[in-house]
């Protein structure tokens, strides 16, 4: 019965990564239990300035975390109240860029691989599996920092590429015709009346 | 036909984690019209499982019910390359499972399968949500119960997958740089060479300028 009571507390952990349209919102709700520890990491990947506002309610909408313009961030709670939670993020404050931005929602405490029925402590060799698998944990997580880091910095470089390409091709343009012009309007000056000397620059 | 005799706590342990593991995730609320699309990016070879559930808000009851049977969610998957690896439309309830052959951001897109507006009633659909990634889709519960494996056997396993989740997360990052260190290294050939190109632009556009303008006002008698 014990071990029933073990399962049925699990943990349980969501991680999205969606798109925010300029000028929207969006909110994730979770039913939680009372007393139950919650953390929320959010990072924002691409678009913009890399920021986003974000904000926690609890099921009496009383305000528990509310940051604005955020790169990334990382929220922890225990819950006082049983009943839905809500986690939003908005980009109402930017007019025409999207941005991408990863969240990752924990909650509970982690579930026993099989209903543990045992009476006796854990061998030396279990206890070591045990920390393990918790440093392995630790370990799949920084890879997902490292991750979206990266991503981060690769969006960047690639906007940056695509912005020297257009701004040299924009500027190889602009010095044509910037010198074909001033060269005809040189000589407008002069073909309109004849013999008359044109003040020079 | 081998029969597996199961230990009363074990089976009623799956069946709750069959319950278990949808009876709370996280929920959003979709449009009629919209569709909402959550990006993973997931080295490849690696398995991932969707599980989602609907609530249409019923107006009598002033409370979110499960959504009738006609209404259904219609899931696209598309790989990196933006070619379509799954497009399936499901029940109100349904699980998708899809397993990446190429490493990089794929798209899950979610839409309803509504046509009449108004089915909606002008409010929202809920939609509980649930992506396990690699590693976090085996279920241990199942593997243990089909291969009988003691708990230490079944921990040794979780660890080996959990090493090989890792292993492929490494190569696909290694892969991830060699992109990065490629587009940096463009961006740096392209404003070394754009600079050189315009500044010999700048310099011949000068030059004919002055030769042009020298014979324009020799032409004129003015020089």
């Amino acid at each position: 019965m014990r071990a029933l009571v073990l399962v049925v507390f699990g943990v349980f952990g969501t991680e999205l990564t969606f798109e925010l349209p300029d000028n929207d919102k969006q909110c994730f709700y979770e039913e939680l239990e009372k007393d139950v520890r919650f953390d929320i990491d959010f990072q924002v990947i691409s678009g913009g300035n890399y920021d986003v506002d974000c904000f926690v309610t609890d099921p009496q909408n009383n305000v528990l975390y509310n940051e604005r313009k955020k790169q990334y961030d990382s929220f922890s709670h225990t819950t006082a109240m049983k009943g839905d939670y809500k986690v939003c993020f908005s980009n109402e404050f930017s007019t025409f860029t999207h941005k991408t931005v990863y969240m990752e929602f924990r909650y509970g405490d982690e579930v026993p691989l099989m209903p543990i029925t045992r009476s006796t402590a854990l061998t030396q060799l279990e206890s070591s599996c045990v920390s393990i698998h918790e440093i392995l944990k630790v370990v799949a997580d920084s890879q997902t920092r490292y991750r979206l880091r990266e991503a981060h910095d690769r969006t960047k470089a690639e906007h940056l590429l695509e912005r020297v390409t257009y701004w040299s091709f924009g500027q190889t343009v602009m010095l044509f015709v910037i010198g074909i012009s001033q060269v005809m309007l040189l000589r407008s000056f002069f073909t309109e009346k004849k013999g008359s000397v044109a003040a020079t620059t | 036909m081998v029969s597996v005799k199961m230990h009363p706590c074990v089976l009623s342990v799956l069946l709750l984690n069959v319950f278990c593991s949808f009876v709370s995730s996280l929920y959003f609320h979709i449009g009629e019209t919209e569709k909402k699309c959550f990006i993973e990016e997931i080295p490849d070879e690696t398995m991932i499982i969707g599980n989602y559930r609907t609530q249409l808000y019923d107006k009598q009851a002033e409370e979110y019910l499960p959504a009738t049977q006609g209404l259904g969610m219609f899931v696209e998957v598309k790989d990196p390359d933006d070619k379509v690896i799954l497009s399936r439309q499901y029940g109100s309830e349904g699980r998708f499972t899809f397993t990446s052959h190429t490493p990089g951001e794929h798209q899950i897109c979610l839409h309803s399968n509504s046509s009449k507006f108004s089915l909606f009633a002008g409010g929202m659909l809920r939609v509980h949500l649930d992506i396990q990634v690699g590693e976090h889709a085996n279920n241990y519960a199942e593997i243990a119960a089909k291969d009988k494996l003691t708990e230490l056997q079944l921990r040794v396993r979780q660890l080996v997958e959990q090493v090989d989740q890792i292993q492929k997360e490494q190569n696909y990052q290694r892969y991830r740089e060699e992109r990065f260190r490629q587009t940096s290294e463009s961006t740096n050939q392209r404003v070394l060479w754009w600079s050189i190109v315009q500044t010999l632009i700048l310099v011949a556009i000068g030059i004919w300028q002055m030769r042009h303008l020298k014979s324009f006002f020799e032409a004129k008698k003015l020089v």
